[in-house]
């Protein structure tokens, strides 16, 4: 692989699904490239595709058209290189946190248990879950659900991470703090990240690309590359300028589904 | 520890009044003895070892055949779960064996196996396996698709997925289903030992059998005390243990 290979490509992209309402074309000819460790926000009302095209690049479903490279390698499966993370938290109830976290780190054959161990610990530490290792998953709140279910992806430290809104569910607060350690973590041990959500500020907080995706078919409309200094802060002026003038091309590009967007 | 002293309390009172009842000769002591005379019989039946007897008897068919039933009916509910020919061959078989009383397989039994303890198994592990296979397919079926997506993105596949995720999540069913299991295999092994003699051994239904021959009520009302106990102790012993470690993870609602 050379260094401009893209991490993943999606090419031609199409994705029908049957329902019992009738057919729902999902995704229409849709192609993407991501470099290495870069971060793309892929933003759009519901409906429009993006957790389709997730979930088609973990491997969890195939295209009907077009074909999905991971290294250059067409994606017949889901694969441990790409983890995803989930809108709920997918957590198993019959193991408790720890174990939860542990789950993909004892399917790393190269490591040993004490450094699965060591891993598990420090990720849970890493989303401020310490106090809580020992719990059981009925025990925690959502917001704690979804930081055990960040932690479980992170650490078998795959070098794709595809999350679907992952932070839709939490309370503002929770979520600055994980802006802030994805961004960090993302700095540590680089990653290609594909982070699907429709919250503007939260995209170009976190991505170097926004990626909008119309619905009815889904498809790209529009991609803006942002060049914010890092570590960004969801606050910031600078930040706010830059989800304004991409809330306004959403808006644009929506016309008829204004009130699905968020901000 | 309050509790413990108010049910003492209870079961005192309980055994008082009986004896007293019987003391006044309310009914024929032929026909209810009194708690005294069960108490010396069950002495009596422990001293000269044929309780002693009975309860291994009869605890080695309910064991044997129970665990048999469950060897062979779990994994026939996963495959039934898993394949749809299964599903529509021995699923229906299944559906429709758990509808008949276990104990209805007795003269077939006895015609195969003769009065054996052959006889014996085979109508508790028919009692088993129809819910062990019933409860472990519905589990598996219930299980929430996004723990498996879950799973396989983290790199488990086919065995990995099955012996570590599907089974561990359908266990609130499993467990169900194996207590219903039990409650079958125990009930039809008592009905099959109170109505047909084994010659291979003397379990608890015969004693309670023999009991009525002779008229000896104090015999039938302590083997029936027995049984009871046996049936508590089972409960607490085989799924006491699993119902707490689901109350523990599961929480209230699905334990």
């Amino acid at each position: 692989m050379t260094p401009d290979t893209p991490k993943l490509v999606v090419e031609n992209v199409t994705k029908r699904f049957r329902t019992r309402k009738g057919e729902i074309h999902a995704l229409d000819n849709v192609s993407l490239a991501v470099r290495e460790t870069e971060f793309v926000c892929l933003v759009g009302p519901s409906g429009c595709g993006k957790t389709t095209l997730l979930n088609l690049i973990a491997g969890l479903d195939l295209p009907d058209n077009g074909r999905i490279l991971a290294d250059g390698k067409p994606v017949a499966g889901p694969g441990s290189d790409r983890m995803v993370m989930f809108q709920e938290p997918a957590l198993f109830p019959w193991l408790d946190v720890f174990d939860n976290v542990m789950f993909g780190l004892k399917l790393k054959p190269r490591l040993n248990n004490k450094e699965r161990t060591e891993v598990a610990t420090y990720y849970l530490e890493l989303v401020g879950l310490e106090r809580f290792m020992y719990a059981n998953v009925h025990e925690l709140s959502g917001g704690m659900k979804q930081r055990v279910a960040l932690a479980r992806c992170l650490a078998p430290n795959p070098r794709v991470l595809l999350m679907d809104e992952p932070f839709a569910s939490l309370d503002a607060l929770t979520r600055e703090q994980l802006y802030r350690d994805l961004q960090a973590i993302c700095q540590k041990r680089p990653k290609t990240v594909v982070f699907v959500t429709h919250n503007v500020r939260e995209a170009v907080c976190l991505g170097d690309r926004v990626v909008l995706f119309s619905p009815n078919p889904g498809r790209v409309q529009e991609q803006f590359t942002v060049d914010l200094p890092r570590p960004r802060d969801i606050n910031s002026v600078d930040l706010a300028k830059h989800a304004t003038e991409i809330t306004r091309a959403l808006k644009r590009h929506l016309h008829p589904d204004l009130t699905e967007v968020a901000e | 520890m309050k509790r413990t002293i108010g049910v003492i309390i209870f079961f005192v009172c309980l055994v008082v009044i009986w004896e007293a009842l019987v003391r006044m000769e309310v009914w024929s002591p032929v026909l209810v003895p009194s708690p005294l005379s069960v108490l010396r019989y069950i002495g009596q039946a422990l001293a000269d070892g044929t309780m002693e007897h009975a309860i291994l008897v009869t605890m080695r068919r309910l064991l044997v055949g129970y665990g048999l039933g469950l060897l062979v009916g779990l994994p026939l509910g996963l495959l039934t779960a898993r394949f749809k020919l299964m599903e529509h061959t021995l699923g229906v078989i299944a559906l429709g064996f758990q509808t008949l009383p276990s104990v209805c397989w007795v003269p077939l039994a006895l015609l195969w196996f003769g009065q054996t303890e052959s006889a014996m198994l085979f109508v508790v592990t028919m009692g088993t396996l129809w819910s062990a296979l019933i409860a472990t397919d519905n589990g598996v079926r219930t299980v929430p698709p996004i723990y498996v997506r879950a799973a396989r993105t983290m790199g488990s596949r086919g065995l990995h997925t099955w012996s570590r995720v599907i089974v561990p999540a359908s266990l609130p069913f499993i467990i169900s289903g194996m207590k219903q299991g039990w409650a079958f295999a125990w009930r039809s092994l008592m009905a099959a030992e109170i109505y047909v003699t084994i010659l291979t051994g003397f379990g608890l239904g015969h004693l309670l059998h023999y009991g009525r021959e002779l008229q000896a009520m104090d015999q039938v009302v302590a083997i029936m005390l027995v049984i009871i106990v046996i049936g508590l102790l089972a409960d607490k012993i085989l799924f006491s243990p699993w119902e707490r470690f689901l109350y523990r993870r599961w929480g209230t609602e699905k334990a």
